[in-house]
């Protein structure tokens, strides 16, 4: 079997075609295997977690929201499980955003567009849409009939379109349902949408969401992998050699032949590909290309072509994988005689993982050290020094404290920097001499106005470093903030 | 058009007949939807400017066809507005400024509510923090004319000084030397003086016994024996470091021959009682209050 082929012969002649071309509806047939199974149980989890999570119930005590994933905008919280974040927090996505973004590196480096066949939205809910119509309107040759036919239409016909639609619409509302409730209480706000209580915004968003599911997912399609999405075109430059990617091992499967004559030619001793010009991986596409043509730029690697050829592999007792998960270097192998190679740790690989790793690494520490305590400074610009009548200097300090527990604390404020500076908490009496005691209640932040004055003639400098410490005195717990003190 | 088109090979659509360089360009019209959409919003269009206001006449304009007007929409989203606002306001205005200080919520209220009013109306002459400048208090500091209580600072802001209203404050820095009380070597040497209690340098051969007797005759009645001042004249303490108008020798001669008399506006009438209770408490937080 280890004749050479060489790769530029297996393009098709159509070099001349035009530039422009409308597009042509995919009817893509159903099939089972492996990688539908696969791609079943991944839709069923993703869409499990999506519809479900904010269902699940998390328990933060009295006051605090009970639901484990929220996104609280009016009070600018945001709950995942254990942990909550504060908008002073944000950064906590952009490291998210890098670990999502080298994962997805990582992922094309070992498997190419596993994202794309396997995890992306517009391919769940596309295969999910697609599942309904074949439902209702039966497989690939029985819904491009049902296309083409001219017959005067039926009222099963018509049955059956409103039948996929309203399914459709179902199926694109309760998304947009689900969306609404990762951002309130859900069993709340279910209520309030079934009673019509619901903010207006909550519907606006379920319409939007609503919309474009059922648009992208039941009309664009293929489309949006095509030409609205820029993936494809990053993933091109990320590629590598080494990476598997769904491939036709054009070197087992030419030269195409007909089963019968492919036996006749065995039985002659002569040697004959495995493929038998059969397209069933081309009905079974859910873009409508031709995996044997090579790698393209539709093709969003699911897997779906192989387990359709390996069912006619099966059939015609061939061995199966004459489509899989391969790559070029390991086809140039087998010509050449060599056993094939795969390689999955590789220096591309470990700098990815090594990235992931110290990113999530970083985050995880941040999280597990993180303080519950914070104060934030911020000097007066207008004026920035005031002149005392005894000839002192006073700078004024808009201080922040943020509590971040789930208890009310009582914090006492110090000061360090200028020599013997006295503080001044305005709307606060201090009980302790020139060290305020605020008491800042749970989950929220107390914003003051700090005085400091000193006399001139100790603090000769232009601009003193001052450093603001903030104790919790039951706990013990501190923060602190630097700042400048100012003479004029 | 349609009479120099032709087909092309490759697509086969027709051409507009136009072409540049050899390259003939398609005849591909706009989507039907769009054009469909296009004309809708011309229909849409005329029917706003009839049922709108839109048409300016020569005196005035069309009113539309409902009485719709942005103005009244204003109107109602202000009055709105106040009624949101009206509890907490009326809060502030019923509490005293005492107890203002001393509750965190009415105080950020007020220091807010203070802040914009104060913004608007008080940071032409003060600075938008209350710095002040040369003439005009600095609000920041400890050095006050009239008093720097609570209720001494919301009187002033209430009936201004020298403002004209019934109430309001009064007290001139006479002009010595214009009037002819001071002569020219008196008027410097008692300037000396003034400078030498706060305990600024003077000039060389100053005869500070004959200062301190001009200042005794002249200055004493309004800023008190030893310059200390006199807040129900609004006369400054002259021995502090704070100069409202300048402390060298120039300013100072300035000061005693020419006089000063600084107005500050009365706000009652033009603020309403809790607006002004509110930038008292934000002016007496700004730091210099007593």
């Amino acid at each position: 079997m280890n004749k050479t082929v060489n790769p530029n012969e297996l393009k098709p002649a159509d070099d001349n075609a035009p530039l422009y071309a409308a597009r042509k509806k995919v009817y893509p047939q159903s099939v089972s295997g492996t990688f539908r199974r696969i791609k079943w149980g991944l839709m069923a989890f993703c869409l499990g977690v999506y519809y479900l999570l904010p269902f699940v119930r998390w328990n933060r005590g009295l006051g605090a929201p009970s639901q484990a994933v929220l996104i609280d905008l009016p009070n600018s919280r945001f709950y995942f499980f254990f942990i909550e974040l504060w908008p002073q927090e944000v950064y906590y996505f952009t490291g998210l955003l890098i670990v999502a973004a080298v994962a997805l590196f990582l992922m094309n480096s070992i498997g190419g567009r596993i994202w794309c066949g396997y995890l992306c939205p517009q391919t769940v809910w596309t295969d999910l849409f697609y599942a309904v119509e074949r439902l209702v309107e039966g497989d690939r040759r029985e819904r491009m009939r049902k296309d083409k036919s001219s017959d005067p239409i039926k009222l099963e016909r018509i049955y059956e379109i409103v039948l996929k639609h309203s399914i459709w619409l179902l199926i694109a509302w309760w998304t947009g349902g689900a969306w609404v409730l990762y951002f309130n209480d859900a069993p709340t706000l279910v209520k309030e949408l079934v009673t019509f209580q619901a903010p207006m915004i909550a519907y606006v968003w379920i319409g939007i969401l609503t919309a474009s599911t059922y648009v992208l997912a039941g009309f664009m399609r293929e489309q949006v992998c095509t030409y609205m999405c820029p993936w494809p075109r990053i993933q091109a430059a990320l590629t590598d050699e080494w990476a598997l990617n769904v491939t036709y091992r054009y070197d087992r499967g030419e030269k195409r032949t007909s089963v019968k004559k492919a036996a006749e030619l065995r039985a002659l001793g002569q040697q004959v590909g495995d493929c038998v010009d059969c397209y069933q991986c081309v009905a079974v596409c859910p873009t409508g290309i031709d995996i044997r043509n090579g790698p393209q730029l539709e093709c969003i690697q699911c897997g779906l072509c192989i387990d359709a050829c390996d069912n006619v592999m099966t059939k015609i007792g061939r061995p199966k994988r004459l489509i899989g998960y391969d790559n070029d270097i390991n086809i140039q192998r087998r010509q050449e005689g060599k056993a094939p190679i795969y390689r999955i740790v590789r220096a591309r690989t470990i700098v990815y993982s090594a990235i992931i790793a110290a990113v999530g690494g970083i985050m995880i520490y941040t999280l597990a050290t993180r303080s519950l305590l914070d104060v934030n400074v911020l000097h007066d610009r207008n004026p920035v020094a005031v002149k005392l009548s005894d000839g002192s200097i006073r700078n004024a300090y808009t201080v922040r404290l943020l509590n971040k527990s789930g208890y009310d604390r009582v914090i006492a404020i110090d000061v360090e920097g200028p020599v013997n500076p006295t503080m001044h908490v305005v709307g606060v009496d201090s009980v302790t001499p020139d060290r305020p005691i605020i008491v800042v209640p749970r989950d929220s932040t107390s914003e003051l106005r700090l005085l400091v004055t000193a006399p001139a003639e100790n603090n000769p400098e232009k601009s003193i470093p001052v450093r603001f410490h903030v104790m919790d005195i039951g706990l013990g717990v501190a923060a602190s903030a630097t700042d400048n003190f100012v003479t004029p | 058009m349609t009479d120099h088109s032709e087909v092309d090979t490759v697509t086969g659509k027709s051409t507009t007949g136009h072409e540049w360089d050899g390259i003939k360009e398609l005849n591909t019209p706009l989507p039907r939807w769009w054009v469909i959409a296009f004309y809708l919003t011309i229909v849409w269009a005329i029917g706003y400017w009839i049922v709108y206001p839109a048409w300016p006449l020569i005196a005035s304009n069309t009113t539309g066809l409902f009485g719709y007007s942005s103005r009244a929409d204003v109107a109602v989203e202000l009055a709105n507005l106040e009624k949101i606002r009206g509890d907490k306001m009326v809060a502030l205005g019923a509490a005293s400024l005492a107890d203002i200080e001393k509750d965190p919520a009415l105080l950020a209220l007020a220091r807010a509510k203070g802040k914009t009013v104060f913004g608007d109306n008080c940071a032409p002459c003060h600075g938008s923090g209350g710095a002040g400048a040369k003439g005009f208090p600095n609000l920041n500091d400890d050095d006050w004319l009239w008093g720097g209580t609570l209720d001494q600072i919301m009187q002033t802001i209430q009936y201004g000084a020298r403002s004209g209203h019934a109430k309001t404050h009064e007290g001139q820095m006479l002009a010595f030397g214009k009037d002819g009380v001071l002569k020219g070597d008196e008027i410097v040497t008692v300037a000396n003086y003034v400078r030498s209690l706060s305990g600024l340098s003077t000039r060389k051969g100053f005869d500070a016994a004959k200062g301190e007797k001009i200042f005794a005759e002249n200055c004493v009645a309004c800023h008190g024996d030893g310059g200390k001042g006199n807040q129900e004249m609004g006369a400054p303490n002259l021995t502090d470091k704070i100069w409202l108008y300048g402390s060298d020798e120039a300013s100072l001669i300035e000061t005693i021959s020419q006089g000063r008399a600084g107005v500050m506006p009365a706000w009652e009438g033009r603020l309403d009682p809790a607006t002004i209770k509110a930038m008292a408490v934000y002016v007496h937080s700004l730091g210099g209050g007593k």
